[in-house]
């Protein structure tokens, strides 16, 4: 039953969302990110797996310039948003981040209250008009997080004192407020038990109705379980990228046989 | 023998003792280390330890005991008749050991023979003559009573330093011998050097508690021994601070000192605050390293300009600058250089390194993925540190802002230069004022007695800084603290 409903999901062609052509990546001296060509389809999970250090973090970071945070790192090659070239000086990478969103791999609440957390960015995008919009927003990007039952009652109460499943929960809320058409990723689950993860992945897969969602995993079950397509990172090259099911059954590259069954990473 | 004389013994005691416990490890096992509990020298460092420690101890309790009990002693031999109260027996003690110091230079440079030096008599000799000759001058003649007890004070210091003498080394070569029969393979050494270590470190611990207690206790009963004098309630509410001379005093009120304290306090607060707090801002979150490297140790650098320079910018440029707009010939607020301004501008400057550093560090402290979450959200940079960081640094901040104040409360030199010596209530930034630190200085600067209340108010001045700025550093570690909390 599964099998049949993945197959069916590959089955469906989504848009390009993101494309990405001949992506390099310098920190400093060190070669990070080597000739990525990858295209990401709009209403679809991606995932990025590969061992630790082979450059899917980073590479995730690249697709909302969070690196541009970072002095040393180099860019080069196109990474393309619906077509448009987001390293292109005319773009603000301010701008480009409300709508390429972030989750973390630490949960990272700001020390502020549920409901202040989640109003963080409509209040400096100025998406909402008076009070009844942004509590509307907040309770949206709440219930869509997966969270609001749990805190409706407490809106006020600090974020950081929620347990860390609804920390993250909060944090996929919060990202989701400003109405973000990609949604990247960052090893959300990592810091997480295991009831937590399972919540989260549900909300994963919820989620991809509204967005395009990236993921980095360390999990290869995880990757599995919620994404349709999967990218496998090697020392900074993309060794094999496509359908979920095809690279877990069936993959074309001898290292990704070897990553998936075990033998390295 | 002398003390310094015994330390050296002591210590030859120590490292012959160091060498034996040594070997005598070793030699009890026939060389073969392994089968010691400990490494052998730790048998040597247990024999040096029990060797030197406790007669060290001993060496120094009976040095300041010593003096105590023979001054009693001696103070004994001059007549009740003699002296009035305890001050007139404190100036009569003190001429009794310049004669007995005398007596021994006396002795030593050849002067007089030691038999000689013991028989003395002040009608026959004239001795303030012989001891000026050694180098000891004396404002009057000498008394017959004081030469006495000046003998008596010989005699006994004599006796004294030998059985000092004895019972140190006595005490030496006892942990030695035992230290060194304890010896054998099977002695814990590491553990007993373990202990020793550790007795160290909560000596010097506790002396520096003890001394800090000691000086509150010595503030709290010369401050009492103040509100004997003088009523607690004219002091705490007197509007009007004018000492006389010498006793007599009828305004000894501390809210004009209290007044200018806080004011200029307060000038430097609202300087330093906003520079600091800008620029650890600016250090921690938008400098590039390379700036923040030669910048932040340059701001540092200020911190490491003592007071009194502080003082001199103020008195011979800040004060002339302010003078030239505010005073007569300006907009004629101002009197002199001296000023509430004056003072305060400068003190802001010298705080303006401690809310900086201290800021920064806190900071610097707020996790990454605090910054990278509202980056994320398409967050710009002082959005991010208006909304996130400094909210999330906020306790931290109000700690190190606290900390600057009650520097500023205790500071001295740059308000005893900057800002005058005039107490009074004003509200005028720009007139002369004073604080509570600068009057402590003059009030004990000088000629005066120390029994007086003009002399003890310095105690009570003291006290009140001490509890002020006591609980802004309580307030501000409160605060510092909770804030750790939250990130844990």
């Amino acid at each position: 039953m599964t099998q049949m409903s993945k197959i069916e999901r590959a089955a469906t062609m989504h848009d390009i969302k993101i494309s990405a052509k001949d992506v390099q990546v310098y920190y400093g001296e060190n070669h990070a990110i080597k000739d990525v060509n990858v295209e990401i389809e709009d209403k679809t999970v991606t995932a990025f797996i590969g061992p630790s250090g082979c450059g899917k973090s980073t590479f995730l970071r690249c697709l909302n310039r969070m690196n541009d945070t970072i002095d040393i790192c180099r860019i080069k090659g196109d990474i393309l948003l619906d077509g448009e070239d987001i390293y292109d000086k005319r773009v603000d990478p301010v701008q480009l981040r409300a709508k390429v969103g972030m989750v973390f791999q630490k949960p990272n609440p700001f020390p502020k209250s549920i409901y202040d957390n989640v109003a963080y960015g409509p209040r400096i995008h100025g998406l909402a008009r008076n009070k009844a919009e942004l509590d509307e927003i907040v309770e949206k990007s709440l219930r869509r997080g997966a969270i609001w039952d749990e805190v409706k009652d407490r809106l006020d109460a600090p974020g950081t004192g929620l347990s860390g499943g609804q920390q993250q929960r909060l944090c996929i809320a919060r990202a989701v407020a400003t109405e973000p058409e990609v949604l990247l990723m960052d090893e959300p689950c990592s810091a997480l038990d295991p009831i937590a993860t399972a919540q989260v992945e549900e909300l994963i897969d919820e989620l991809r109705q509204n967005f395009s969602v990236v993921i980095v995993t360390h999990s290869m079950q995880q990757a599995a379980r919620v994404s349709q397509k999967t990218a496998f990172f090697h020392l900074g090259n993309l060794v094999e990228f496509g359908e979920t099911s095809q690279i877990f059954t069936n993959p074309v590259d001898p290292r990704t046989e070897s990553y998936i069954t075990g033998r390295i990473g | 023998m002398s003390a310094s004389w015994l330390l050296i013994i002591l210590l030859a005691l120590a490292g012959l003792g160091f060498l034996l416990g040594r070997n005598r490890a070793l030699a009890s096992v026939g060389g073969d280390l392994r089968k010691l509990h400990s490494l052998p020298n730790y048998y040597g460092f247990n024999v040096a330890m029990l060797a030197f420690v406790p007669a060290v101890l001993v060496l120094g309790l009976w040095a300041v005991a010593q003096p105590m009990v023979i001054d009693a002693s001696a103070s004994g031999v001059i007549p009740q008749t003699y002296y009035q109260d305890e001050g007139a027996l404190n100036l009569i003690m003190s001429d009794v050991r310049r004669v007995a110091e005398g007596l021994d230079l006396a002795v030593a440079q050849g002067v007089l023979s030691a038999s000689e030096a013991t028989v003395l008599n002040t009608q026959t000799t004239d001795l303030r003559a012989l001891l000026g000759g050694v180098g000891v001058a004396l404002g009057s003649e000498v008394a017959p009573e004081v030469l006495a007890a000046a003998q008596k004070m010989r005699v006994m210091t004599a006796t004294g330093n030998w059985i000092m003498t004895a019972i140190v080394l006595a005490a030496g070569l006892g942990g030695f011998l035992v230290a060194v029969r304890m010896t054998q393979a099977t002695l814990r050494a590491r553990n007993l050097v373990e202990s020793g270590i550790l007795i160290l470190l909560i000596g010097a611990a506790s002396i520096a508690i003890l001394t800090t207690l000691g000086i509150v206790l010595s503030l709290i009963f010369n401050t009492i021994n103040f509100f004997s004098l003088f009523p607690a309630g004219d002091f705490l509410f007197g509007t009007t601070w004018s000492p006389e001379g010498r006793g007599g005093s009828e305004h000894l009120g501390i809210l004009p000192l209290l007044w200018g304290t806080i004011y200029i306090s307060l000038v430097a607060l609202v300087v330093a605050v906003p520079i600091g707090l800008f620029a650890a801002v600016y250090l921690s979150e938008y400098a590039s390293r390379t700036t923040r490297g030669f910048a932040k140790p340059l701001l540092e650098v200020l911190a490491g300009i003592p007071t009194i320079v502080y003082g001199l910018f103020a008195l011979t440029i800040v004060g002339p600058m302010l003078v030239s707009v505010f005073g007569a010939d300006g907009l004629g607020w101002m009197q002199g250089t001296r000023s509430v301004m004056t003072a305060g501008l400068v003190m802001g400057v010298m705080l303006i390194p401690f809310v900086s550093s201290l800021s920064d560090d806190i900071i610097n402290a707020v996790p990454q993925t605090m910054r990278d979450g509202s980056y994320g959200l398409g967050a710009t940079q002082s959005e991010t540190v208006r909304q996130v960081v400094l909210p999330a640094a906020l306790p931290g901040i109000v700690g190190a802002i606290l900390l600057a104040a009650s520097r500023a409360i205790g500071e001295t030199m740059i308000v005893v230069m900057g800002a005058g010596a005039a107490a009074r209530l004003d509200l005028n930034p720009f007139a002369a004022m004073t604080t509570v630190t600068a009057k402590i200085v003059s009030q004990l600067t000088g000629d005066s007695d120390f029994a007086s209340p003009e002399a003890l108010v310095a105690f009570a001045l003291g006290m009140t800084l001490f509890i002020l700025t006591l609980g802004l550093n309580v307030l501000a570690l409160y605060i510092v603290r909770k804030y750790r909390e939250q990130y844990e």
